[in-house]
């Protein structure tokens, strides 16, 4: 710049413009890609080169072409020149014409007067500021200079040629930056929206390809490197199931389309049911895509099963209420005694089908059916209505006499009413049941007959018991006379027994003495026949023990005498005693004592008298053979056995049990081989039994038999 | 009815100590048993005095002080129970053996003779030769014993 030249008060020719200079301005204006720059080296050129001392340049703004504002100045500052704008709308300004038209306006000759501006000259020219190619509906800006002369106004208005096309490339510039920020602030916007949205959505390609996916959808479908197997894997099946159902709804075609997918959750591994809602898009640019809009409804599905479970308990409760209501309807109608259900007025609401008979008449029942049912309701009525004007009682029964209108016969029955009450305390309504009583008026009748008979038969009864109880009082007396001769009896075979003994002493002592010689020698004749006075007394004498024995045990006079002892010992004592008759009678007589046999504790003198029977007789009834002796232990009865087996005569089946009876021998015949009184096993019988042991028998008839002894190891009784 | 018949050989006035031969008293009011038993002891050495019912037995019991007293328990009038606890209670008989004999062989005339005081019970009928067994079992160690001297 020089400084001078604003300092010319006079209009000179000054030198033509160099084509360098306007290289140099050419330069720079693309040197610049700054609007406000480039207009102030063009008004810095113009005052430089053209002597120009005052220019203002007004630029559009990149927001609003239609507003004009000041940008560069040359020659002039302050206030005024930052607020003078140009409102490309204001059609009636002289500027704002100067500006669409085209080509340099020229104000301040030819009697155009000046329009007010900040450069406050005489002269003004405004050349408009177009772009090459005059596309855009205003031009950029407006140039008004204060040329001194015609080159001046020249120079300016091919500035202004410059000028016009950099500065509309410069804003459309500055325009397409600022769109490209608009476009990228509101795609931020976007994806930050959309990633605020907590549904995962998605745009993917018609290959299932993610192009956009939010975070959410993230999460699902994609994982890093880093992550764990288990979430890859997880990430990868929710990319195989979501890329299926895609590819379905490409088949399926293009409305909006909604199905149901259900993903795994990558972090904890529970099923996440989504709704897929997916629309495809097509971009001319970007091709066919499909939006996809996942909605979490586990918790909505959820619900809904919730909701449905609920609902088909509430159907079920119905169904059952139903039954239920059903049911009792049946039960009612099956009862066959009347029901009746009265309001508070006695009038009635309910009645199973037996009270209908009784209280409605059929529309072709006949006149006479009708009056009956109205009479029954009255009936009916004025019972219930009673329990209804008695406010304490709750239940009333009484007897009610009805007709059946079908058979007009009379119908005796007895009715049971109860209240209902309210929550509140109100009758709400009374509960009546009324009972046939024909049969039980039958049956009553037919119990005062069967009472009547009964006391007949009681009385019978009695004199019956009393007859009874007379014999029995005879049978008693006779009972005890029995008894008292019994005892008699006894005591008589007692004495009897005594008095068979003195004379039997003294026969015994003297038969005794007389062969002992205390009175001298005998002739052998006198000896034989004195030994069978002895052998015959000696028999008697048995005998009349025997009997005693018997009478003793039956009178209960036989003491029992318990003591320890030995089995073994007793059968050698008994062996010892019965010596003489073993030897008289040539037989095998031998003992076997078992080893275990334990002591016993019982009566002694009792055993010994058994097993003397029993061996005594088995010689007796042994012609030729053995006999044996036999003791053993029965450990699981704790009983003790003592057998005595022979080689005799044998028993017949028919004898075993007649041989234990009093005075029996098998061969009861008056020519019987054996002799004996037949007492012996009938005494052993009893003293068995007072042991609370047992006598068993086996026998053949010519091979032998076997007594056998069995005794309680210790006898319980005292 | 008991008869009396000839006394034994020894009288009831002969003085107890006149002879070596123990003296037996036998006590039975049938005759027959009585002498019977008499007889054989004698036979057997023995000096025997005879009474036939309690209160005679009694008499000769504290006159004769026999060695041994055999009694049978069914007396009339006094009993040979009753007889046995008079001399049991009696110092000049206290000691001297008393043989119950009695034809009833139920045991309460055993265990009434035992509380009586008797040392032994036969039941009769009883040999000869038993109640000799008897008598000597029960004289058993004394010098004057008849078996001693045979």
């Amino acid at each position: 710049m020089r400084p001078h030249a604003g300092l010319r008060t006079t209009p000179r020719r000054r030198a033509k413009v160099e084509p360098s200079d306007r290289l140099k301005l050419a330069e720079a204006l693309l040197g610049s890609d700054d609007l406000a720059t480039c207009a102030q080296r063009a008004l810095d050129w113009l005052g430089r080169t053209a002597g120009i001392t005052r220019a203002l340049c007004l630029v559009g703004d990149a927001d609003s072409v239609t507003l004009l504002r000041p940008v560069a100045t040359l020659g002039v500052r302050g206030r005024n020149v930052t607020a003078f704008t140009l409102d490309l709308e204001a059609h009636n300004d002289p500027l704002v014409a100067a500006t669409i038209g085209f080509g340099a306006s020229v104000f301040g000759t030819n009697g155009r007067p000046a329009p007010s501006t900040p450069l406050q000259g005489t002269r003004l020219v405004a050349v408009p500021l177009h772009g090459r190619h005059t596309l855009e509906e205003y031009p950029v800006g407006l140039l008004l200079v204060t040329p001194s002369d015609d080159d001046g106004e020249t120079e300016a208005r091919w500035v202004a040629s410059l000028l016009g096309p950099r500065l509309t490339s410069l804003r459309a510039a500055a325009r397409r930056e600022e769109g490209e920020r608009r476009i990228l602030r509101e795609r931020t916007l976007l994806y930050s929206i959309i990633n605020a949205v907590t549904d995962p959505i998605l745009l993917t390609d018609t290959e299932g390809r993610i192009t956009v996916a939010n975070a959410r959808a993230e999460a699902l479908l994609s994982a890093g490197e880093d992550e764990s197997e288990g979430r890859r894997r997880a990430v990868a099946l929710n990319n195989m199931l979501f890329s299926s159902a895609l590819t379905r709804r490409a088949i399926e075609g293009a409305e909006p389309w909604r199905h149901e997918l259900l993903l795994v959750d990558p972090v904890d591994g529970s099923d996440l049911l989504f709704e897929l809602l997916s629309t495809v898009t097509v971009d001319p640019r970007e091709g066919t895509g499909i939006v996809s809009i996942l909605r979490n409804v586990t918790d909505l599905r959820r619900a809904t099963q919730e909701i449905e479970e609920n609902y088909r308990k509430l159907r079920l409760a119905e169904t059952d209420a139903r039954t239920e209501r059903d049911r009792l309807d049946l039960i009612i109608d099956s009862v066959a005694d009347p029901i009746l259900v009265t309001d508070p007025n006695a009038n009635i609401v309910m009645m199973n089908a037996p009270a209908e008979r009784l209280f409605t008449a059929d529309p072709d029942a006949g006149e006479e059916a009708r009056r009956t049912v109205q009479a029954n309701d009255a009936h009916f009525s004025s019972f219930v209505s009673n329990l209804f004007f008695e406010p304490g009682a709750m239940r009333r029964s009484g007897s009610i006499g009805l007709v059946d209108p079908r058979t007009g016969a009379p119908l005796p029955v007895e009715a049971i009413s109860g209240k209902i009450v309210s929550e509140h305390g109100e009758v709400t309504a009374v509960v009546t049941i009324l009972h046939d009583r024909t049969q039980e008026l039958e049956r009553e009748h037919l119990y005062e007959q069967l009472k009547r008979a009964s006391s007949e038969l009681e009385q019978k009864v009695r004199e019956a018991t009393a007859e009874l109880t007379r014999q029995n009082e005879l049978l008693r007396r006779s009972h005890f006379e029995i008894e008292q001769a019994s005892a008699a009896k006894s005591q008589f075979l007692a004495n009897m027994s005594h008095e068979f003994r003195t004379p039997l002493n003294a026969i015994l002592g003297y038969t005794s003495m007389l062969l002992k010689g205390v009175t001298g020698d005998l002739t052998p004749h006198q000896r034989r026949n004195l030994e069978r006075v002895d052998s015959n007394a000696h028999h008697l004498l048995a005998i009349i023990n025997d009997i005693l024995d018997i009478s003793r045990i039956e009178a209960g006079k036989m003491p029992l005498t318990v003591s320890r002892f030995d089995l073994k010992d007793l059968v050698a004592e008994v062996l010892a005693e019965v010596e003489p008759i073993i030897s008289r009678s040539r037989l095998a007589v031998t003992s076997e004592q078992a080893a275990d046999v334990p002591p016993l504790k019982t009566d002694r003198q009792k055993v010994k008298q058994i097993v003397i029977n029993f061996l005594t007789n088995a010689i007796k009834f042994t012609p030729q053979g053995s006999v044996e002796v036999r003791t053993e232990y029965v450990a699981t009865r704790d009983e003790i056995a003592v057998v005595v087996a022979d080689t005799g005569i044998g028993i017949s089946p028919a004898d075993r049990d007649r041989i234990f009876e009093d005075f029996r021998q098998a061969d009861n015949s008056p020519t019987r081989e054996y002799t004996g009184a037949g007492l012996g096993l009938a005494i052993c019988r009893r003293l068995a039994g007072m042991l609370d042991g047992t006598i068993t028998l086996d026998s053949e008839v010519g091979r032998g038999s076997t007594f056998t002894l069995l005794v309680p190891r210790e006898v319980k009784r005292a | 009815m008991k008869q009396r018949r000839a006394q034994p050989a020894l009288d009831a006035n002969d003085p107890p100590t006149a002879s070596k031969a123990v003296l037996v008293l036998i006590v039975d009011d049938f005759a027959d048993n009585r002498e019977m038993y008499s007889q054989f002891l004698e036979f057997s050495g023995f000096r025997v005095a005879e009474a036939q019912n309690g209160h005679e037995a009694l008499e000769k019991a504290f006159a004769l002080r026999p060695d041994l007293i055999v009694m049978d328990l069914s007396l009339p009038g006094l009993d040979g129970w009753e007889a046995t606890r008079r001399l049991k209670a009696d110092d000049r008989t206290r000691t001297t053996p008393v043989i119950a004999l009695t034809g009833h062989a139920l045991a309460g005339h055993s265990k009434g003779a035992m509380d009586a005081g008797c040392d032994a019970f036969i039941t009769k009928p009883c040999l000869p030769e038993r109640l000799l067994e008897e008598i000597k079992s029960m004289l058993k160690g004394r010098p004057d014993s008849p078996e001693r001297g045979r």
